[in-house]
């Protein structure tokens, strides 16, 4: 048995497709991308070394601040929005629609999985204003409250891009948390109900503790997710007005790509790396201590 | 006992008024929660479509959400063969397919090596796959970008097909390892005693039973594959070896002002493939892609 479970040459052929083509398009680029933060240059001009150049550089680069402070206002307010709207979705789904939620959790899931370059576009048209006012503005200026550039400002275009994820992953944490929801026994719901509990306090006591693990891998899972965010944006805005909505991933992009200074570049997708990994951690460690406690 | 039947009944009595004036309630909330959500998510696709069935007239002199006065399906003939949507979808297919065989092949293995195969040093290996699952994807795209030009494979579907396959493995070769965890050790072990060779155990007895798993796998790692935008735009840059999401973008940069009508209709065709699929397969869909955000 153990001959045959253990056997090298076995070993060998089943894992070493998977571990070679994991090392050389990951591994070994990783550990490459962290030695191209100490140079300077592309590989058609050649490389210089710089030292620590490329990390003093980061620290004074308001650029640089912008999107890291654009990266994580974005992930605060996605992750809580969506997390939010999914469960009070899951909530309708469970307490309200019941049995006939089916199709209406199938419906509001399909976003999730449409291309979000598509998406975007589409929400480009929805909230156009030049050179044709798109559906938003014309049924606002309809109404008497005039027509917004919702992508020409700041403010708006951020509020445009969160309303997209929002609309797109909500029916996703709606099921996640569905699936969560369905687990507890009736007859402990029941049995609250009987004691008295109603509405708030049956959620706030009952129905949320019960579902604070999948609470909390929804909320790991989309601040993740959130923080690297790079299509919705890359083609809801292009990080405009202006580099108003420039996140990490998008600045890092523009200067490898549009700029080829592959230091500078890699420098910022270290910091962003070094970024998710301290968000990540920090929410294990948040949700470790509300789960003992 | 019966004095506690009674309790119990008139407990419920007590129960009955609420309850019956909260259902009403419900049914209004619960109509009402349907309606929204109808709008918010059926009227935005239904527009769209409306949209790309639009003359160029109509959408110079009429608003954005008047509904076409004809069938404009020329518009999608635009979009196929002007918009070049046809040699982007098909850039798409030759990415997307082959990375999905290659991932299934290569993660399914290595899962089995991992789960069923006994070995020291395989937790540390599970643990180096899933770090692939921390770390932002920008932070490979250089040194990619680099190898894939030096091998002459920018522009390539290879270069796609590897990449994707890579970035898949993470999640493909964690999901599995938990697959093969749950699947019942007697059964390889009795295999075994039977004389069954390791490659005979692998393909004709743990396959088989794993199939609804690893068909899960693929039709979530589709979804990835196929919406991708940051490789598609990084590793193609001419318009013949876009894919679709990249050609999408690059086709409403240069005529989105302008051909309105193409423009709704490429959009258009970008979703259809994706909701084809979800239209047959959701229930698996849903299940797949919300069971991966929970173990990953």
């Amino acid at each position: 048995m153990d001959k045959v479970l253990s056997d090298r040459r076995a070993i060998a052929v089943f894992l070493a497709p998977a571990l070679l083509l994991y090392s050389a398009i990951m591994l070994v680029p990783i550990v490459w991308s962290a030695g191209y933060t100490f140079v300077d240059g592309d590989p058609i001009t050649g490389f210089e070394w710089v030292g620590l150049g490329n990390y003093a550089r980061l620290l004074g680069d308001s650029g640089f601040w912008d999107a890291t402070w654009l990266s994580v206002r974005y992930a605060v307010v996605a992750t809580v929005l969506q997390v939010a709207a999914g469960l009070g979705l899951s909530l309708l789904y469970v307490f309200v629609l019941r049995r006939s939620s089916a199709l209406i959790r199938t419906l509001v899931f399909f976003p999730m999985v449409l291309p979000t370059a598509a998406v975007a576009q589409m929400f480009v048209k929805l909230f156009e204003l030049v050179p044709q006012p798109g559906p938003l503005n014309a049924l606002a200026t309809s109404l008497g409250f005039g027509a917004t550039d919702w992508l020409g400002r700041p403010d708006t275009a951020f509020a445009v891009i969160v309303l997209m994820d929002v609309w797109r992953s909500m029916g996703f944490y709606a099921v996640l948390l569905y699936a969560g929801l369905v687990t507890i026994p009736d007859d402990v719901i029941e049995a609250a109900r009987l004691d008295g509990a109603h509405r708030w306090k049956l959620v706030r006591h009952i129905v949320l503790p019960s579902i604070l693990p999948v609470l909390v891998s929804a909320l790991i899972f989309s601040i993740n997710g959130s923080i690297k965010v790079f299509d919705s944006i890359y083609a809801l805005t292009g990080g405009g007005p202006n580099g108003a909505t420039t996140p990490l991933t998008l600045l890092m992009f523009r200067t490898s790509f549009n700029f080829m200074e592959y230091g500078y570049g890699s420098t910022i997708a270290m910091a962003l790396t070094v970024l998710s990994l301290v968000v990540t951690v920090a929410i294990f460690r948040g949700a470790r201590k509300d789960l003992t406690s | 006992m019966t004095a506690m039947a009674s309790s119990l009944e008139s407990r419920n009595l007590a129960a009955a008024r609420p309850r019956r004036a909260s259902s009403a309630l419900k049914i209004v909330l619960g109509g009402l929660g349907i309606a929204v959500l109808v709008l918010v998510y059926v009227v935005p696709l239904l527009w769209l479509f409306a949209s790309s069935l639009k003359s160029p007239d109509e959408f110079s002199l009429k608003p954005m959400w008047s509904l076409p006065e004809g069938l404009h399906w020329q518009n999608y003939a635009d979009a196929w063969t002007r918009g070049n949507m046809a040699a982007y979808i098909a850039n798409s297919a030759v990415a997307t397919f082959p990375a999905i065989l290659l991932l299934l092949l290569t993660g399914v293995m290595a899962g089995f090596a991992l789960e069923v195969l006994r070995w020291r040093g395989r937790n540390v290996v599970l643990l180096t796959f899933l770090t692939g699952l921390m770390v932002p994807l920008q932070m490979i795209l250089l040194p990619l970008f680099t190898m894939y030009i030096r091998a002459g494979l920018l522009n390539s579907p290879i270069a796609l097909i590897l990449t994707y396959t890579a970035t898949g493995l993470p999640l493909t070769v964690f999901l599995m390892a938990g697959y093969y965890r749950s699947l019942p050790r007697e059964i390889i072990e009795a295999a075994v005693v039977d004389g069954a060779s390791i490659y005979r155990v692998f393909f004709s007895i743990s396959l088989p039973m794993l199939r609804n798993a690893i068909l899960t796998i693929a039709i979530v790692q589709f979804f990835f594959f196929w919406n991708d935008l940051l490789f598609a735009l990084t590793f193609t840059t001419t318009n013949d070896s876009r894919t679709i999401q990249a050609g999408l973008l690059s086709f409403v940069g240069q005529f989105g002002q302008t051909e309105w009508g193409p423009t709704f209709a490429s959009i258009c065709i970008s979703i259809v493939p994706t909701l084809l699929i979800y239209l047959v397969l959701n229930q698996r869909v849903m299940k797949g892609l919300t069971e991966g955000a929970v173990k990953g």
